[in-house]
């Protein structure tokens, strides 16, 4: 891989509430390189977003804090910039498409307005140059009629036309990062189908980076160059996507591919992982895995495992030590 | 259907409102106790056959009510209300007179209430919980719960008798009151004649009064805004719009705001109404001479026509006001259908 535009080293981000002290993200370390398509999976809860919300800065504090770690995009620790740096990089060199369309657009503010406010304060173009980007915009992003659709709200677009809207927004200045945090969960499979078209689509044309959080392995093994699989707001295993599905190594990555519809194994689906994601507030001994673990023995009850790094395949599992 | 018919239909609509007012009033008039010639001429009056006779014709006494109905409204549409027993005034004269007075005061309350609600329900939704907020939400509790009389009765205290810094009553003090008025509203008619010691002395005369009128709206509307500001300020929507890198002014001011104003506007148009009752009192107090020191005036005197001509004019006022409301709402929120 060419260059690094993110790196984020031993990130902790936890949330101080009135239960208690929630490590939501727990030491997370990765790298994602120019033009990288980096998957993120994992079970609900696990800290995807935590992690996406902490390299955007918008987590709202209290009652989130990053406890530790640095987030270095492009050279520069963004936890060392001010708030005002942050904003300038926020949806101008990072942005970020949510998870639902259906309420991340301002029902009333015009579709032109959601736009053009992005490019107006990031490229300083004025109001009749911003419509005129806009809606190229929405062309890029396969919106028919834009001249149209700019003066129209959000009540009255579908929600694929919605996130088709988003991401005209994530893509206004020409980002060298886009986080998409679940892109396509809360649309319809023939609508879903319809927008990963177009992401992939812009990823060839715009070629820029992206970490993409998804539940959907199919989709990883479709777009990604690398993946990581998070669990417990750590990072359980990370490889290219090839040793991933070839050479999974962790137990809980297996779980997450055997869960998969259409992948063969005789193991009744529904047994796959059993038990549920640890509380937070509440964790395992040990592996924090290990309860719901097939292959757990007694030294995953009493210590923690590190992340081992084989060649590039990181896996946090003792199966993997040298001493199992 | 468009904003342009929805307005049509709402203002035959008011029409129909004002139609029903106006049988109300003339239905409580005719059963008031008494002989309307009584109540509506006065003594003296009442000894002059030829005066009672024309009153007759004017208004049908000997025809039946419905009729008598039909010949009031077609009078009040010449702009006849009547003739004031107090005044001895043609009551649309009274009125033109009064309503300048009240109509001015009851904006400039409506502006400082939605002025210092909008600023205190901001501020309290953004520092929510600290300090600030506890402060804010103690002031707009006492607006709302203080009685509008007390609050009057205090301030001329505290400013009359002890810090003596409140005009006397009235509109304008007494250095100017040669100053002919040409629409009625003092601060128009100050202005477009260049005299602005005159719109200050306007000015002076209002303040108090129209604080009070203010409290309770103010406080009601700063509740609003600080809990549908709250409200809002949880959606996704705002957090796109933090991701977009707008800085926390534009997000609140823009994409918070415009939201949580929806709900408020109802606010606004109710409280007008409220605002124009309120009048009554206050001016009473004041020594205001509005629509509401008439208002009360006539009602003590049992001035019927003045009655009626008041509260026929309130009622439009309140009606235009709430028209206004629900127009902006469809202007502010795209998803209003009519
Ligand atoms: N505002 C908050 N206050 C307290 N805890 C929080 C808050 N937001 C998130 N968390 C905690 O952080 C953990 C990780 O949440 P996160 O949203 O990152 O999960 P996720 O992996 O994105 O899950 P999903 O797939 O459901 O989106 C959750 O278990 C939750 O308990
Ligand atoms: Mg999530």
């Amino acid at each position: 891989m060419e260059k690094k535009i993110l790196e984020v080293k031993g990130l902790k981000t936890y949330f101080y509430t009135e239960d208690g002290i929630a490590a939501a993200v727990d030491g997370v370390d990765f790298e994602v390189a120019k033009k990288e398509t980096l998957g993120i999976v994992g079970e609900s809860g696990c800290g995807k977003s935590v992690t996406a919300l902490s390299i955007m800065g918008l987590l709202e504090s209290p009652p989130a804090q990053i406890a530790a770690g640095e987030i270095i995009f492009k050279g520069e620790d963004l936890l060392k910039k001010s708030d005002k740096e942050r904003r300038n990089i926020r949806g101008n060199e990072i942005s970020m498409i949510f998870q639902e369309p259906m309420t991340s657009l301002n029902p009333v503010l015009s579709v032109g307005n959601q736009i053009g406010e992005v490019l107006r304060i990031h490229q300083r173009l004025k109001k009749q140059e911003a419509a005129d980007k806009t809606i190229e915009l929405l062309d890029l992003v396969g919106i028919p009629l834009p001249e149209r659709r700019i003066k129209e709200f959000p009540h009255q677009l579908s929600g694929g036309i919605r996130q088709r809207v988003m991401i005209a927004i994530a893509l206004a200045c020409n980002p060298s990062l886009i986080i998409a945090d679940e892109p396509t969960t809360a649309l319809d499979v023939t609508i879903q189908a319809q927008i990963l078209e177009l992401m992939k689509d812009l990823k060839e044309k715009l070629n820029t980076a992206i970490m993409l959080i998804t539940h959907d392995l199919g989709l990883i093994a479709e777009v990604a160059q690398n993946v990581m699989v998070m669990y417990a707001g750590q990072i359980v295993e990370y490889a290219d996507v090839d040793r991933l599905f070839e050479q999974t190594m962790h137990p809980y990555t297996i779980g997450l591919l055997e869960s998969i519809p259409g992948v063969d194994l005789e193991i009744d689906r529904l047994d796959v992982i059993k038990g549920l994601v640890p509380n937070l507030y509440d964790l395992p001994q040990g592996c924090r895995f290990h309860p719901r673990c097939k292959d757990a023995r007694t030294v995953c009850k009493e210590k923690e495992p590190k992340l081992y790094d084989l060649k590039g395949h990181k896996v946090r599992c003792f199966k993997y030590s040298g001493t199992w | 259907m468009g904003l342009f018919q929805y307005t049509v239909r709402r203002i035959l609509f008011l029409i129909m409102v004002l139609i029903g007012v106006t049988i109300a009033a003339f239905i409580i008039s005719n059963t008031v106790p008494g002989d309307p010639l009584v109540a509506n001429l006065g003594q003296t009056a009442m000894s002059d056959p030829e005066i009672v006779e024309r009153y007759e014709r004017r208004w049908g006494l000997d025809r039946s009510l419905p009729e008598q109905y039909l010949i009031y409204m077609s009078n009040l549409l010449q702009g006849d209300m009547g003739t004031s027993i107090r005044s001895q005034r043609p009551v649309i004269d009274d009125l033109k007179q009064y309503f300048p007075a009240t109509f001015e005061l009851a904006t400039l309350a409506t502006l400082l209430s939605i002025i210092f609600g909008l600023i205190f329900g901001i501020i309290s939704a953004v520092k929510r919980n600290k300090l600030i907020d506890h402060f804010v939400r103690a002031i707009s509790v006492t607006g709302i719960s203080m009685p509008a009389f007390w609050l009057a009765l205090m301030s001329l205290y505290l400013f009359y008798f002890l810090l003596d810094i409140a005009p006397g009553s009235g509109r304008l003090s007494a250095d100017f009151s040669g100053f002919s008025l040409q629409t009625g509203f003092l601060i128009i008619d100050s202005i477009s004649a260049g005299r602005f010691d005159i719109l200050k002395n306007a000015l002076y005369h209002m303040i108090l009064p129209a604080l009070v009128l203010a409290g309770a709206t103010m406080g009601i509307i700063t509740r609003t805004v600080r809990s549908s500001l709250l409200d809002v300020m949880s959606q996704d929507y705002l957090r796109t719009a933090r991701a977009k890198g707008l800085n926390e002014t534009v997000v609140i001011m823009k994409h918070a705001l415009l939201n949580a104003l929806i709900p408020t506007l109802t606010i606004f148009g109710l409280s007008y109404g409220n605002l124009l009752g309120g009048t009554v009192l206050v001016e009473s107090i004041f020594d205001y001479p509005g629509l509401g020191w008439y208002a009360y005036i006539s009602a003590t005197t049992l001035d019927f026509p003045a009655i009626m001509g008041a509260t026929i004019l309130i009622a439009l006022v309140y009606s235009v006001m709430n028209l206004l409301v629900d127009v902006t709402y469809g202007i502010i929120d795209p998803r209003v259908r009519y």
